[in-house]
């Protein structure tokens, strides 16, 4: 048997054939439904994300079955096998079940480290499940992938820091004012930018948004999208003693807030903290304003400096995340050399169980009319007879599982007890 | 013959009794240290369980403290705190119970990180120091002794915890100003929860020194026969108390809070210190440790 797994990632594919393949949401219903009509898959599971595509499957003749999964893709993105064909990487085995807790783990995301991969796989291994195609080793291969992620995200700090703009300035507000709920942002001046800082706000609790703009028609259209007030520009001043995280992005070529102006207002405002996020160049909040107590200014390149030294941490600990990751593909690849014993074990004890059977039929007759706990007593004895002399042999092709020479004992066992009765007795 | 018998069971649980609180007393600081490794260690890998673990280790630590100062009360007959030792044990004790009410009502766990290693410091200096004992003068068998003692010193353990919450503040001020994050600036709480873990300490403290203040020189009058003498370490008290007022009056009424409320609280604790360590050490008067045992 062999663990298979095929597919793309942003990596290898461009975004137009990932698309493709990742059109309806029911995709990946679809797919896992012919995966199990087809012969040669034993067990599969189908991911579909926006940065990946990939299928995951165990057999007995890989090639048929990568050949024909193949065919399954370009018949369900419509796509032409040799537009694709180079883009696909395909694993095996040990290389599989490495690329399956890489993934599982967000090592192998766009932005290593983001939380959600966990999730769809997550979503896609219960599809499996409900469609009925995962079975032992699917079962057991994506328990321990979610396993492997949990000890990353627990053992390493790959998922903490923020690595995107706007969410390194929600991480900034959280450390400031702990919790958001309650407080207000002032968006002041609108780029696409700062609205995107100000929904994250928004999404983490910021309970009211003001919009102020040069013109007031654009405040107004810009607060329509978030729910919020518009107010002219000039009421800034007045407006930062209501708020308590500032969101700049104007165009203007000096500064918008002045240190005066902060000043004047931490004062009336009794020294409640105001958090600035300065996203326009040239800037808009005065530098000293950093200076002042009680007052945080960051600015787009501090806001840059933050995302990048996240992101060098990040690369430190997806060092040890793959150390892990490769202890956990040890640890699975030794309980799969254990499943090679299993059909032998489980012949040998069909057979002592059917030896049993016979044997005790044919005495019946001598035996005569027994009580019930007599016929008890014989079951039992009978019973542990056998199961202690197969017991050894059980316990030493155990002990070979995952060993060079196991195949010829589990050869040499099925010749010894006759377990492949065609080879009979001469 | 009898009242020999009798001197000699009075002597065995005399011994017996010290013994025993000895056990207790090593019992806590074994614990309270064992604790302390705990929260240093999840200070440094982050893990939950680690936490727990030893919290409910200084738990365990509290609990042989707490039996151990009971023991000790209830054989002098007065509170535990007429040498330099014992009332070191009794402030660190003050400190823990300090931090593990705070910890039910704030669940700041890298509190105990701080808190743990600063308590058992005490303890150490504690244990260091030789167990000196003379008998007890029968003026501090009273109530409002142990009821000054008490006040003053859980007034104490709560201007520790807001002098630590004010030191982890100004480190964490300190890195969001300066834009450098350094392995301080994830485990560290954010600044409105430091600074009103600061504030609580201070609000919930005062009236503890207040209480602690008056109910001494109740006691003063009452066993001495004046309210106030301008002993030396009632005029440093009386300047601490100043202190902290003055903080908790520009807190509440001029509205400060943050970086200045953290330099001010700490410059408060080391005054507090001062009067604890200095003025019974370097200026004498009859609070000083040596003329409580010796008179």
């Amino acid at each position: 048997m062999k663990i298979v797994n095929i597919g793309m990632n942003h990596e290898t594919a461009p975004v137009e054939l990932r698309e493709c393949l990742a059109t309806e949401p029911d995709s990946a219903r679809k797919a896992l439904a012919s995966m199990r009509d087809l012969e040669c898959i034993n067990e599969g599971l189908f991911l579909s994300t926006c940065n990946r595509v990939e299928a995951l499957f165990t057999t007995q003749a890989a090639n048929e079955a990568k050949a024909s999964m193949i065919s399954l893709m370009s018949k369900l993105g419509n796509l032409p096998k040799e537009s694709f064909l180079s883009s696909l990487y395909c694993y095996e085995d040990r290389d599989a079940v490495r690329h399956i807790f890489r993934v599982a783990s967000s090592l192998d995301s766009m932005v290593v480290g983001e939380p959600q991969i966990l999730g769809q796989i997550k979503e896609a291994y219960g599809q499996a499940t409900k469609q009925k195609t995962s079975g032992v080793v699917l079962n057991r291969l994506m328990h321990r992938a979610f396993h492997v992620a949990k000890r990353v995200r627990t053992e390493t700090e790959i998922c903490e820091a923020a690595v995107s703009i706007s969410y390194a300035a929600v991480e900034l507000a959280k450390k400031i004012f702990h919790a958001l709920e309650g407080k207000a942002v002032l968006l002041v001046g609108a780029g696409e930018m700062a609205e995107l800082a100000a929904k994250h706000l928004v999404a983490n609790g910021v309970s009211k948004t003001v919009v102020a703009n040069r013109t007031f028609e654009r405040a107004v259209q810009v607060a329509q999208q978030f729910n919020a007030s518009p107010v002219s520009f000039e009421e800034v001043g007045a407006q930062l003693l209501e708020v308590d995280i500032v969101v700049t992005s104007t165009t203007a070529p000096d500064y918008v807030i002045t240190y005066d102006q902060v000043k004047h207002a931490l004062k009336r405002r009794r020294n409640r903290p105001l958090f600035f996020i300065d996203i326009a160049v040239p800037r808009d909040v005065q530098p000293d304003v950093n200076e002042l107590q009680n007052a945080y200014v960051y600015d787009i390149d501090d806001l840059k400096g933050v995302v990048e030294f996240n992101m060098a941490h990040r690369q430190q600990e997806a060092i040890s995340a793959e150390r892990i990751v490769e202890e956990e593909v040890v640890k699975f690849e030794r309980w799969l050399k254990t499943l090679e014993v299993v059909p032998t074990i489980v012949s040998l004890r069909e057979k002592a169980d059917s030896i049993l059977q016979t044997e005790l039929k044919k005495s019946r007759v001598v035996l005569g009319e027994l009580t019930p706990a007599q016929r008890k007593a014989i079951r039992i004895l009978t019973r542990s007879v056998a199961e202690k002399l197969i017991n050894d042999p059980i316990l030493y092709l155990k002990g070979k599982a995952g060993r060079p020479s196991l195949n010829m004992y589990l050869d040499v066992t099925r010749k010894l007890f006759n377990m492949d009765e065609d080879n009979g007795v001469e | 013959m009898g009242s020999g018998h009798r001197g000699l069971a009075r002597g065995f649980w005399g011994l017996l009794g010290r013994d025993m609180s000895f056990l207790w007393l090593s019992a806590a600081v074994f614990f309270e240290l064992l604790a302390t490794g705990g929260f240093v260690v999840y200070i440094v890998k982050q893990q939950k369980w680690v936490f727990r673990t030893s919290y409910w280790i200084l738990v365990v630590g509290f609990v042989f403290h707490t039996t151990f100062l009971g023991f000790r009360y209830y054989s002098l007959g007065t509170a535990p705190v007429l040498n330099f030792k014992s009332a070191l044990s009794f402030f660190s004790w003050s400190i823990i119970c300090a931090y593990l009410v705070f910890q039910l009502k704030f669940r700041l766990m890298v509190l105990g990180s701080f808190v743990a290693p600063f308590a058992a410091f005490l303890m150490i200096v504690s244990t260091a120091m030789p167990w000196i004992e003379g008998p007890v003068k029968p003026i501090y068998k009273s109530l409002w002794f142990t009821v000054h003692v008490g006040t003053i010193f859980m007034g104490n353990g709560l201007f520790a915890i807001a002098f630590l919450a004010a030191i982890m503040y100004l480190i964490q001020e300190h890195q969001i100003k300066r834009k450098r994050f350094g392995s301080f600036y994830p485990r560290l709480p954010s600044l409105a929860t430091l600074d009103g873990i600061n504030y609580h300490s201070l609000i919930y403290g005062f009236p503890f020194l207040t209480v602690g203040m008056i109910t001494g020189s109740i006691y003063a009058q009452y066993a001495l026969g004046t309210y106030w003498q301008w002993d030396p370490k009632e005029v440093w008290s009386l300047i601490t108390w100043l202190f902290y007022g003055a903080l908790l009056h520009e807190r509440l009424v001029a509205g400060w809070r943050g970086r200045r409320a953290a330099l001010m609280s700490i410059f408060c604790f080391c005054i507090l210190i001062f009067t604890f360590v200095g003025a019974s050490f370097l200026l004498g008067g009859y609070h000083s440790f040596e003329s409580l045992v010796a008179r």
